[in-house]
């Protein structure tokens, strides 16, 4: 006999869907399927199940071959690397729990760390942006419920956010929008042709980083004054058309990802999308959103933020926080060299940050805690798998409209196995008996 | 066994009459008891030449949330020159107007504050809101959920069923761990999910085709079904905007006609808070002036409402509101960023710092009306000191607060350094006021007042025996000759303080974390199946989050103190 849990939590991406359905074997060990997941949601679960899975902590061995250590051993290395460290660098947070980051602070504290998130490489801008001109937004339900005007812009939702479309913004009927997607006008800001642009009723196919022109435009669109013939390749008319169509709404929504974030301008196109938000709400009303990545980046910015006061790259290495991205992010300190010691929970840097980061990285004593084997656990120096946040033990997430979510454990983590909040307390505490009440 | 005897201090405690007299308040196990009942055994803490007074208690302040958070996080330019490092047992802690939860707890301690509200708590936001409540130090602390713009509460209430409503305000303050009734800009919020707003009491609430004077009887009417600890605590329509003291007074009247019926001694039906927003005359900013008198003058002749002051402070500090429109329209006029966020089904809030600067004729009058509302009040018991936190001023500002309500000198030197000291003075009253508060007014308005108004005054806000052993002794002596600056400076370092028991602060200094609960309030009522059935209809429906994923679990709240409220 197999057991349903439902009301599951999908610890994959922002969207953080929370109607999963998950058939668990009757010894509550073995995950049989997965209903209402997105394939890349489902294949998270599945990959929790996989036979060639790392059950123990490895050390690197200087020929690079890997030596299996216990918990012990670990927890030992780790605290011995912090309390050595006098600037280590603490990266990560976004693919575990609140709690187990309530954890890591509390060590980045007495280490003299610098805690960074993925935001940093991801919607870092978009926190500056934010810092620099405010932001109206909403809660998901919110779009379901009223909103009649979407614009994707910069983004991919058909594959990076499978289900936002379905549960959120384009097809659900709510309240006010009981027709669902014939409620909606669709408009899609992207140089590529991709699977979201095809759906759109408007797609701007734009001249690849042009956006700060193209938002320009449409704002001054709204205010009646005279465009140029093109901008940014699109056409003046289609402009002023568009324009017409976000003012005509009832309620809008711009959702925006790394094609804005990330590309020329940065967080200056973040400012302008932000401002173009603001001048809607003359005529209409209006909000905007980031389509967070990773599901729990959100919290992170949360918890640093009310223990903290700043969102990301918050460097506690001199008794007090600091905040200064562009010097306290991670790929500025590693490349100026000025991390002594490196500590991934929950991203895999190894991946995503630019080679000469990650030749930073491979030199240093570092730890990465993963359940996977990534390409960042292959250069560091001790590996220390966990289990599943979200799968085999529940935490605190936050959804990208900041909505916070309980995740649920669904299947017992293999045996002995330790969670990231029980290792980050092991730690914790192995740290206090080094300092020895001092520090 | 812990025992105590604060010896010989000058007691101030409204709940036993003591106005000044030396006394002794002996403490055992966490609770005040008779001095017969302690043994030779009690550490004695000499308070002689000094005031004793209850633990403060806070009822209105934006401290834990959503919003809050949002704030510090959009407002990196708040923890300039602010932060203080670790120390043992303590963490580092920063931040002016939005200070970080640790410093939130450290720095009520240090002013003898024992207990905190979170004035407003979007109910799909309840876990973060619990998730800093468990990450702010010492104080005992509760969250109001808002409910003024909830679908729920206009559907019911529409069709006048209080049954109904109060049903559905038992379910959400038990997922949610909330303890009172708050109404936010009643139906004015659910408008500004189409950009719009109710400025009067008779605006009608877009499509649900009920007005906010039909949202705010309701909700007294459930509360009273109810009998809940607190009454219903309303941010009225119309906030911040000149002329706005006749829909105060409107909104004020519906409570005439209700009673109220509870267990837990309060008298009032209406809580209206940060009255200082809403006692304002003129029709546009040039003829901008006080209506505080007007205003005070009907609430002191109504034993059914209690009020809080929300004054200004006159410093740089962040607004934030479940008031979605107020901050657009606060954002148009200072051009500062701007955050919003609505909340499906709820509620919705904004974000705009301010600068109240003394420059400025309107800050200046809005200065001066937040101070009169605490001098022209009879009853000091039903008048309490709040900056509305953050929005009138940070709460630190209270001992600042304290000193002008008991000083004419202070409140006079003010007036002198303003820019527009004689345009003020013709919009306000403040000049003319001699009045001083005394330290028993200030300890009704502080600590017996509002424990009373929340319904707690069982356990918070005096020193009589049985209640909680919250006592805090200042480095003042109201019997010699003193300078209006040596009010705040004693009131904002306090030389002990004690909660539940333990001794959380000495010389100003936080020394122990204490014994922090969270307080949520727990009120059965009979079995409900169409209104459960409305909830389960509205979550497969209208939320983004399935029902089973909404409560707020028990590890959240992990030193709980729940009031039991049967209205079966």
């Amino acid at each position: 006999m197999s057991k349903s849990v439902t009301d599951v939590i999908c610890p994959f991406c922002g969207t953080l869907c929370d109607d999963l359905e998950v058939i668990v074997s009757d010894d509550g060990k073995k995950i049989e399927d997965i209903y209402n997941a997105c394939a890349i949601g489902a294949e998270k679960f599945m990959h929790a199940q996989a036979a060639d899975r790392v059950k123990k902590p490895r050390m690197q061995q200087p020929d690079g071959t890997y030596k299996e250590v216990s918990y012990d051993e670990a927890v030992d290395y780790t605290a011995k690397m912090f309390h050595k460290a006098r600037k280590p660098l603490m990266y990560g947070w976004s693919s575990t729990s609140c709690e187990a980051q309530s954890i890591g602070h509390e060590i980045a504290e007495k280490a003299g760390a610098i805690v960074d998130n993925t935001a940093t490489v991801c919607h870092g801008t978009t926190l500056i942006a934010v810092q620099d001109v405010g932001i109206p937004s909403c809660t998901l339900g919110e779009i379901k419920n009223r909103a009649d005007r979407i614009i994707f812009w910069g983004c991919n939702p058909c594959h990076a956010h499978p289900r936002h479309q379905s549960r959120y913004s384009i097809f659900p009927r709510g309240y006010f929008t009981n027709k669902g997607h014939k409620n909606r006008k669709m408009i899609v800001v992207d140089p590529r042709d991709s699977d979201t642009a095809k759906m759109a009723d408007y797609h701007f196919k734009l001249e690849q980083g042009r956006d700060y022109e193209l938002l320009s435009a449409l704002r001054v669109a709204l205010r009646n004054e005279p465009l140029p013939e093109t901008v940014a390749g699109i056409p003046r008319e289609k402009i002023i058309e568009v324009a017409e169509v976000l003012k005509s709404g009832r309620f809008g929504i711009i959702f925006f990802g790394m094609g804005v974030t990330q590309t020329l301008s940065k967080n200056h196109n973040i400012d302008n999308a932000i401002m173009l938000t603001k001048d809607l709400n003359e005529f209409t009303k209006f909000s905007i959103m980031a389509m967070r990545g990773h599901y729990n980046v959100t919290g992170s910015g949360q918890v640093l933020g009310w223990q903290f006061g700043f969102p990301y790259a918050v460097d506690l290495s001199r008794g007090f926080a600091r905040y200064n991205p562009g010097e306290t992010t991670s790929n500025d300190l590693l490349r100026r060299d000025e991390v002594d010691a490196i500590f991934v929970l929950g991203s895999d840097p190894g991946a995503h940050f630019p080679i000469s980061s990650v030749r930073k990285i491979a030199k240093l004593p570092s730890v990465c805690v993963d359940p996977h084997i990534t390409p960042t656990s292959e250069i560091s120096k001790l590996h220390v798998p966990v289990a599943f946040v979200g799968v085999e033990v529940g935490g605190n997430c936050y959804r990208m409209d900041n909505v916070p979510i309980e995740a649920r454990k669904v299947v017992d983590p293999p045996e002995g196995m330790l969670t990231d909040v029980e290792f980050l307390d092991r730690v914790n505490k192995r740290l206090d008996q080094l300092m020895g009440g001092k520090k | 066994m812990s025992e105590y005897l604060i010896k010989n201090g000058f007691v101030f405690d409204p709940t036993q009459g003591i106005k000044g007299d030396k006394a002794d308040i002996a403490v055992k196990d966490g609770k005040i008891v008779k001095s017969t009942e302690i043994s030779s055994k009690a550490k004695t803490i000499d308070a002689s030449g000094k005031t004793v007074m209850a633990g403060a208690v806070e009822i209105h302040a934006h401290i834990a949330g959503p919003k809050v958070n949002e704030g510090r996080n959009y407002r990196p330019e708040d923890k300039l020159f602010t932060y203080t490092p670790k120390g043992a047992g303590k963490r580092m802690a920063g931040g002016f107007s939005i200070p970080t939860t640790f410093k939130t707890g450290y720095e009520y301690a240090r002013m003898g504050y024992t207990t905190a509200m979170e004035a407003a708590m979007p109910p799909l936001f309840a876990r973060h809101v619990h998730e800093e409540i468990k990450d702010t130090p010492i104080i005992d602390e509760g969250a109001y959920p808002v409910f003024g713009n909830n679908w729920f509460v206009m559907e019911y209430l529409k069709n006048q069923e209080i049954e109904n409503t109060a049903a559905y305000i038992s379910w959400l303050l038990e997922v949610t761990k909330g303890v009172a009734i708050k109404v936010v800009n009643p139906g004015g919020t659910e408008a500004w999910g189409w950009g719009l707003n109710c400025l009067t009491i008779d605006d009608p609430v877009p499509y649900f085709d009920i007005t906010p004077a039909e949202i705010v009887k309701g909700l007294i009417e459930a509360n009273e079904y109810l009998g809940l600890p607190h009454s219903v605590h309303i941010h009225q329509n119309s906030l911040g905007n000149p002329g706005n003291y006749t829909v105060t007074l409107d909104t004020l009247k519906l409570a005439e006609k209700f009673k109220a019926k509870n267990k837990f001694g309060r008298e009032q039906v209406l809580h209206s808070t940060h009255l200082q927003f809403h006692s304002y005359g003129g029709d546009n900013w040039g003829n901008f002036e006080s209506k505080s008198k007007e205003v005070m003058d009907y609430v002191n002749t109504q034993k059914n409402i209690t009020v809080d002051t929300g004054c200004v402070t006159l410093d740089e500090t962040t607004t934030m509101t479940a008031d979605g429109p107020f901050e657009h329209h606060l954002t148009e006029l200072n051009h500062l960023k701007w955050a919003n966020v609505d909340v499906e089904l709820e509620t919705a809030a904004g974000i705009v710092p301010y600068v109240y600067s003394p420059d400025i004729k309107v800050c200046e009058i809005q200065w001066a009306i937040g101070l009169e509302i605490a001098l022209f009040t009879k009853d000091h018991m039903r008048t309490f000191i709040t900056t509305d936190h953050p929005n009138a001023g940070p709460f630190i500002r209270y001992p600042r607060i304290i000193k002008w309500l008991m000083s004419a000198e202070a409140r006079k030197e003010r007036i002198d350094t303003f820019k527009h000291g004689a345009k003020m003075i013709e919009a306000t009253h403040i000049a003319g006021i001699d009045r001083e508060l005394t330290l028993y007014e200030i300890a009704q308005m502080t600590r017996a007042g509002p424990a009373k108004s929340l319904g707690m005054a069982n356990l918070y806000g005096g020193l009589a025996p049985g209640m909680d052993a919250d006592v805090v002794v200042y480095d003042f002596n109201p019997n010699t000759p003193h300078k209006p600056d040596d009010i705040e400076k004693a009131f904002s370092r306090a030389a002990y303080v004690m909660k539940t028991g333990v001794p959380v602060v000495i010389d100003g200094e936080v020394v122990n974390n204490g014994n922090k609960r969270t307080i949520w309030v727990h009120a059965k009522v009979n079995e409900n199946p169409q209104v459960m059935r409305d909830i389960k209809d509205k979550f497969l429906r209208y939320y983004s989050v399935t029902q089973a994923n909404y409560d707020v679990s028990k590890h959240f709240v992990p030193n709980p103190y729940v009031i039991e409220v049967d209205a079966t």
